[in-house]
């Protein structure tokens, strides 16, 4: 099944981008090139298969991922924010700034 | 002093522990070596003052009697592992001017192990792409040829080592992206099984598949990097293997069990996958291969046909799972917390768009737009939960081949590299010439490439070896074998050495 312009321009906003009308035919010719390429998997019988999200699923038993606990790992301080916000692009008194929301 | 740039880490490590050179010294040089070569493009940012600085406080140690294996031993990072007090760009105008708040695990690592930093090298967008095209702040050029790609996406690592312009280099590997460059530049790379070495600090492409790993000339160089890289780092990264430390230079001259001195892979079954070796590998390629394997069987080893059925597969999976891993890590950068920030907008929707539009290149885009339609509600099933099953089946048939054998080999791409702009605009060729490496970065498998003889225009061939799960000693220890019957790993590109 290719994609066509519609889809694309509906991916694009899903995705926050902007599409020039240039940019859109040749972009769509190489999806769908690439699209053909996918094809050969519909052909694989996956019945009752696992899918495998993470190679550690596949490495057996001596492997096991954890979770630690919910706490902020790092010392809660102005020059903890101030290091963290060194490269926004706006901020003010220790808050990104971004265009208004709410009139 | 021209020969300092010849120097192995292994070399080097000697001569500034016999106090013949000091560390200042080394990196003076190749600094200076970097600033004459600068038209390859492997460099983004050189740090000439903190590597001074760095190689004063190791040879004050050195003085002090502190004797490490890297102390004092000059390296670059690949610009995806972020850096406190270096810009950190992943080759995207999205990072440009960009400062980590901290730094990558596996910098701090190599830090703590005495190692300089020279600086950060160039790669592909995002470490997307196999020829370092991509990347915003121009190609890298092959050191062999400079009207060749080195490949990617850690190619300015595979450039820098193979120029000598360090002896070595940290890269990244979700597909291939160390084991093609090490490769097309005729150089050592190794990537380790997932998890091996931290993903903290590093910016993320496609989160079950990045892993990091060194390149250098040999394989007993990256021994040296890859121990003191790797290790857990349970606090910081989930994904980190809870798997003890170890030294990976220990067990390089030792024969296997049951071996001998002359015959030291003695017991050693490799497997040979058909589906590697097939019509898409170009002669050249397959004749420098099969003169490799051959080398093997002189050291003892004996040569298994194997099988890996869905080799072909490996293409389709891989560029669904990595663009759909990639549009979801994508996501953070919206222009607020970091990065670019459009200069004109509407408003916040507006901001977002352009910031994204400006910030991404062509090839980043892409794979955004890939991902995002195959998480998208009535697709996820058929392509996304399709290629992670056949991830599955994948990661089975390299099982199934493991009974077989102990290390699997084959060649690390189909040919050679490819000249400046051949692939550009066809994405789809790029993905295609990925095939002999994506399997291995599915299932999480340790590979690495080798030096192995030239092709097509004089150009370095690799011998790709791919381990079990954690055999990255057996790997090294493989190479390492190979490395003292042959002599390809000295082979330089003759404009960058001498």
């Amino acid at each position: 099944m290719a994609l066509n312009s519609d889809d694309m321009r509906r991916l694009a906003a899903l995705a926050r981008l902007e599409l020039t009308p240039e940019a859109e035919g040749p972009l769509l010719t190489q999806i769908n090139g690439f699209f053909t390429l996918v094809d050969q998997m519909n052909a694989v019988d996956t019945a009752g298969v696992e899918p495998l999200a993470h190679p550690a699923d596949a490495m057996g038993e001596a492997v096991t991922l954890r979770l630690r606990d919910d706490i902020a790992s790092e010392p809660a301080s102005e020059a903890t924010r101030d290091n963290a916000q060194r490269s926004a692009p706006a901020v003010e008194r220790g808050l990104f700034l971004v265009p208004k929301v709410i009139e | 002093m021209s020969v300092i740039h010849e120097w192995s880490v292994a070399e080097l490590s000697r001569q500034l522990k016999a106090k013949a050179v000091s560390s200042v010294e080394v990196v003076q040089h190749l600094l200076s070596r970097a600033q004459t070569h600068a038209a390859l493009g492997s460099f983004l940012h050189l740090d000439s003052d903190g590597a001074l600085m760095q190689a004063k406080a190791a040879d004050a140690q050195r003085s002090a009697g502190e004797s490490r294996p890297l102390l004092g031993v000059p390296i670059a990072h690949k610009d995806v592992f972020v850096t406190r007090d270096m810009p950190t760009t992943a080759g995207s105008k999205m990072l440009a001017g960009y400062q980590s708040p901290f730094t990558a695990t596996v910098v701090q690592h190599l830090s703590d192990a005495g190692a300089v930093s020279l600086g950060k090298l160039n790669c592909d967008e995002f470490a997307m792409g196999s020829g370092n095209e991509n990347s915003a702040y121009g190609a890298v050029r092959n050191p062999w040829d400079t009207r060749r790609v080195p490949g990617g996406s850690s190619g300015g690592s595979a450039a820098a080592v193979a120029a000598r312009l360090v002896p070595a280099a940290t890269g990244t590997d979700t597909g291939g992206s160390i084991r093609q460059p090490a490769a097309f530049c005729g150089i050592t790379g190794i990537k380790p099984t997932y998890g091996l070495c931290s993903r903290y600090g590093m910016v993320a492409f496609a989160s079950s598949l990045d892993q990091a790993g060194p390149m250098a000339r040999t394989a007993e160089d990256c021994a040296l990097l890859l121990s003191a890289m790797a290790g857990p780092d349970l606090d910081r990264d989930a994904t980190s293997l809870d798997v003890p430390k170890r030294d990976f230079t220990l067990t390089l001259d030792q024969p296997r069990v049951g071996a001998t001195a002359d015959k030291p892979l003695k017991g050693l079954r490799v497997g040979l996958p058909k589906e590697f070796f097939g019509a898409g590998l170009s002669a050249d390629v397959n004749a420098a291969v099969q003169a490799a394997l051959k080398q093997l069987t002189e050291l003892g080893a004996t040569l298994v046909d194997i099988s890996l059925p869905r080799t072909a597969l490996s293409i389709p999976v891989y560029y669904i799972i990595a663009p759909a891993e990639a549009s979801s890590n994508l996501s953070r950068f919206d222009g607020v917390r970091y990065g670019h920030r459009a200069a004109h907008y509407s408003d916040l929707i507006d901001m977002y768009q352009k910031t994204r539009t400006e910030g991404f290149g062509d090839e980043v885009k892409r794979r955004i737009l890939i991902g995002t339609y195959v998480l998208s509600h009535g697709y996820y099933d058929a392509y996304y939960l399709q290629a992670q099953k056949i991830r599955r089946l994948i990661a089975n048939d390299f099982q199934a081949a493991f009974q077989q054998c102990d290390v699997i080999a084959g060649p690390v791409a189909p040919t050679v590299a490819w000249h400046l702009g051949d692939k550009a605009n066809d994405p789809v060729a790029n993905y295609l010439a990925d095939i002999f490496t994506l399997s291995t970065s599915l299932a999480g498998l340790p590979g690495m490439s080798l030096p192995a003889g030239f092709g097509e225009g004089g150009m370095p061939v690799g011998l790709q070896l791919v381990g079990n799960y954690l055999k990255e000693d057996e790997l090294l220890h493989t190479a390492h074998q190979f490395q003292q019957i042959t002599s390809w790993h000295n082979a330089g590109p003759k404009e960058f050495v001498l």
